[in-house]
């Protein structure tokens, strides 16, 4: 066993020929907050898609915790121990704030579909059970006021949240945001520096990133990967990336 | 004060079907029950948990199914043959309508299973095509057995139940009224409306989705079963025309004009529905053709007015749930925004056609949209 | 042989119908489940025009016509206010579409079936089989309706238009394309072909009734959905070969009485292999 919670191993995926995301190799720390930026189509959400197993990969192998999670489909990553939040925010809209991160919490209580039908006492156990945690990470999100109003009715800042707190409710080890400051207004941005970090050491989290707000992911990351063109074009200490003379090209073309 | 609102509104839908029930009893108590009504009163109970139980399907899980009466045609049969067979040995009727439906249903769920099984990883449209195909299907392999009476359907005059059989029947919409909400108010339930609202989200929420969806297909085709099993005590011959994609459409469209993922809502509709159908061909003996008009015009109407973007205004402004509301802001001003999930069913996005192409891209942005802007008007 | 040439036949028709039902999804992206009805009022419009003018041909002009129009205003009625709309609610409308033209036919012709009889051609010889002209006449016309879609799909202004939209709407729109014109005229191509449907159909059944649309209306748009939906070429390859299974089965009197099971056993198994039918494009939705 490594002291790495995710390792990844020449991943890579391609589609039709394009190799959207190629010989990756990330190592992430235990307890670590960790970046990945890169111009627009450089492939990142891709591979967040690769790590949540929405797409599988071509080439190469990841692990979490020393565990081979390569080619398991979505929910059986997330119930192993990965859960992620999406650009493009997808809440279950049509349910409240509360069911929101209900529904995330599911897996934590067992009780069968005939146990729920005939209100058997594993049912209200697990019912209970959820809820009451469920109240508690909105809390620490500050949205448990808002949590019987239809999650679409919140406001934009506060859908990233819900997003966020529902992935927590599934009890991940390593957390995956894409993109969670996108739109968010600079106070909104520094109020969401100040949660993430809280809920790492809350929850004992491992929190991997993608954005675009420089001044965001310098503020909260310890060290970052830069992806152009589906491969890794720097790695290390947040500060020392930044620097790097190749990712400013990069980011602002030759 | 909130306890009590709370409860009256979980058993909402449980006092509505007891309280008709008792009425009817009333009334047939005391000799005043024409056979007319109580046979409409069956037909609503057949339709009612037909409907309910496709709002499982359609409402709860997001997912179009167009062979409904397909699955209720496997109980018709099979619970109707069972019930037959039973017939000279059990001398109690009740006890030979419960079991048969017990059989059918499970005929029915079965039949749910083995199509849901291969199928449910479809799409949208593609899987509304092959629970059409299904029904179809189903149809022609009945009619093709010999043991089912062949062409000439199967005979079940000898379980006719007569007049009482609406008591049974409310009885199995209670049930199923049970069933399904049990179901939906449970984390199963919100695993099932999860995967409607975003089956990417629900996945990468650890949600087993084929598996739910298969526990939704095989719980809606088990009471479509039960409601062929009373339809085969109701009517006989059980006629294997019956079952045909034009009934699947009529139940689809009970749970859409009531309201997806709305239980009570549905019941009105299904119950509506069929006493217009019925009435509107009886009472009034109105000639089949001008019956048909009149639903097909209200249908298009309705949906029209529900839904048509340009006539949101007029419709916030008239519609009976903004009376409802604006009455009840009036007598309980107090009251806070009920965790009302049962939303608006012309917001549900619904798998089919368009949505598979077109909620990718559209559907997160839909909430914070504004409105197009109105035209400026030149100074 | 001669089955091979009435499957043939058949399946002329049924590709016709799938082809309006496919363009009008590609296009309007919508189930236009009141596609099958536009036949049944061709066939009756055939069946009045003979009636008035006793004349073959400019019956057909007028079931043509009246087919047409009735296409666009459907769709400018009931179809155009629904747009934006959930999709389930613009299924609902079809359906009401659907019912509305049917008892409207049975409102003015009665449910009873009456006989039309367009001619008799009478028979060749190929290969030592009788074949019937009409069928030879019906699946040439389809092949050269066919071809002409295409072209006109292909290499026309108009035609390209449409497969913009098909594509993307929005940004269709932003290229200045009308697309409420393309939209309507999509209506009106597709019930125009549904309009010779109506006429071929009857030239191999020579006798109507106002349901006798729904049924050919669902089994092209299986035939559509077999060769994948949306897909023009896909509409005229699954159409024929629905038909040509169609008249096999119903050749063979052991499994003549299965023939409805047999076509749809058929979709699902040619489904569950390849999940958006034979040419169906695969779209990956975009996390």
């Amino acid at each position: 066993m490594s002291d790495f919670l995710l390792e990844t191993r020449d991943l890579g995926i391609s589609f039709g020929g394009l190799k959207a995301v190629q010989g990756v190799n990330l190592t992430v720390k235990k307890g670590e907050i960790y970046g990945l930026i890169g111009p627009n189509g450089a492939g990142k959400t891709t591979l967040f898609n690769l790590l949540a197993g929405v797409y599988r990969p071509t080439t190469g192998r990841f692990f979490l915790d020393g565990e081979d999670l390569t080619g398991k489909g979505s929910a059986e990553i997330n119930r192993r121990g990965i859960a992620r939040t999406f650009q493009n925010i997808r809440l279950f809209s049509n349910m409240s704030v509360l069911s929101n991160v209900m529904t995330g919490l599911g897996n934590r209580a067992a009780c069968t579909v005939f146990e729920s039908i005939f209100r058997l006492p594993r049912h209200r156990r697990a019912e209970k059970e959820i809820h009451d945690e469920a109240r508690e990470i909105l809390g620490v999100f500050g949205l448990d006021e808002e949590r019987h109003l239809l999650s679409s009715g919140l406001p934009y800042g506060k859908q990233r949240k819900l997003e966020i707190a529902r992935a927590i409710a599934t009890h991940p080890k390593l957390l995956l945001l894409d993109e969670p400051a996108a739109g968010m207004n600079p106070q909104e941005t520094a109020e969401l520096v100040a949660t993430i970090r809280e809920i790492r050491d809350r929850f004992d989290l491992t929190v991997l990133l993608i954005e675009h707000d420089m001044s965001f992911v310098s503020g909260l990351c310890d060290r970052l990967t830069v992806l152009n063109f589906g491969e890794v074009l720097a790695e290390g200490a947040c500060a020392q990336v930044l620097r790097d003379p190749e990712v400013i090209r990069a980011y602002l073309g030759t | 004060m909130k306890t009590f609102r709370f409860s009256l509104k979980k058993y909402r839908n449980y006092l509505i079907v007891a309280a008709v029930l008792l009425l009817f009893l009333a009334i047939d108590l005391f000799g005043g029950l024409r056979r007319t009504d109580a046979n409409l009163l069956s037909q609503i109970a057949i339709s009612v948990i037909l409907a309910l139980s496709l709002n499982l399907v359609v409402g709860f899980l997001g997912e179009l199914s167009l062979g409904h009466a397909g699955f209720m045609c496997v109980g018709a049969y099979i619970g109707g043959y069972a019930a037959v067979a039973m017939h000279g040995a059990i001398g109690s009727s009740v006890l030979v309508l419960l079991l048969s439906a017990l059989i059918g249903g499970v005929a029915a769920a079965l039949a749910g299973f083995v199509i849901g099984v291969p199928t449910l990883r479809l799409k949208g449209d593609y899987l509304a095509i092959v629970t059409l195909a299904f029904g179809e299907i189903v149809r022609t392999l009945f009619r093709n057995q010999a043991v089912f009476g062949g062409a000439l359907g199967l005979d079940t005059s000898s379980i006719r139940f007569g007049t009482k059989l609406y008591i049974p029947a409310l009885l199995l919409v209670l049930f199923t009224l049970f069933v399904v909400q049990n179901l939906m108010s449970s984390k199963h339930g919100r695993a099932i409306k999860a995967i409607r609202d975003s089956e990417i989200a629900a996945r990468a929420s650890g949600i087993a989705v084929t598996k739910y969806k298969l526990t939704v297909f095989v719980i809606a085709a088990f009471f479509a079963g039960v409601a062929g099993v009373v339809y085969a005590h109701h009517t006989s011959p059980v006629d294997y025309g019956y079952f045909s994609f034009n009934t699947s459409i009529d139940i689809l469209v009970m749970v859409v004009l009531g309201g997806m993922g709305n239980l009570t809502g549905t019941m009105i509709s299904a119950a509506a529905l069929t006493f217009i159908d019925v009435k509107l061909t009886t009472a009034l003996s109105l000639d089949a053709a001008v019956r048909n008009l009149l639903y097909a015009l209200i249908l298009i109407l309705l949906v029209v007015w529900n839904n048509a973007p340009a006539l949101r205004h007029a419709r916030e402004k008239y519609s009976l749930r903004t009376l409802f509301e604006k009455l009840s802001k009036k007598f309980f001003p107090k009251k806070a925004e009920e965790d009302s999930e049962s939303a608006a069913w012309d917001k549900i996005p619904t798998k089919i056609p368009m949505d598979a192409i077109l909620s990718a891209d559209l559907q997160p942005d839909r909430a914070f949209t504004p409105d197009p802007p109105e035209k400026e008007e030149k100074p | 042989m001669n089955i091979l040439i009435n499957g043939l036949c058949l399946g002329g028709v049924y590709a016709l119908i799938a082809l309006g039902y496919t363009m009008v999804y590609g296009i309007a992206k919508m189930l236009n489940f009141a596609h099958g009805d536009i036949i049944m009022v061709g066939a009756y419009a055939l069946f009045s025009g003979m009636a008035l003018t006793g004349m073959v041909i400019p019956a057909c002009i007028l079931a043509a016509v009246l087919c047409t129009l009735l296409g666009i205003l459907t769709e400018r009625v009931a179809y155009r206010p629904l747009r934006g709309a959930s999709p389930l609610a613009v299924l609902i409308t079809a359906i009401g579409v659907s019912y509305l033209l049917e008892s409207i036919a049975q409102l003015i012709y009665g449910t009873d079936s009456k006989p039309v009889s367009i001619g008799n051609f009478g028979t060749v010889k190929i290969f030592s089989a009788d074949v019937a002209v009409s069928s030879l006449l019906t699946l040439g016309l389809c092949l050269v309706i066919m071809v002409g879609l295409t072209l006109f799909v292909r290499k026309t202004k108009l035609g390209r238009a449409m497969l913009a939209v098909s594509e993307d709407r929005g940004a269709a729109e932003l290229m200045g394309i009308n697309t409420n014109a393309i939209i309507s005229l999509t209506f009106a191509i597709g019930s125009l072909l549904a309009a010779f449907a109506g006429i071929f159909y009857l030239m191999k059944i020579p006798s109507i009734t106002p349901t006798l649309g729904s049924m050919p209306g669902i089994k092209a748009f299986t035939a559509a959905v077999i060769g994948g939906i949306g897909s023009i070429p896909g509409a005229m390859i699954g159409g024929i070969l629905l038909g040509v299974i169609e008249e096999v089965c119903n050749s063979i009197p052991a499994v003549a009485s299965y023939t409805t099971a047999i076509e749809f056993g058929i979709l699902i198994l040619l489904l569950l292999v390849k999940p958006n039918g034979l040419l169906g494009k695969q779209r990956r939705e975009k996390v």
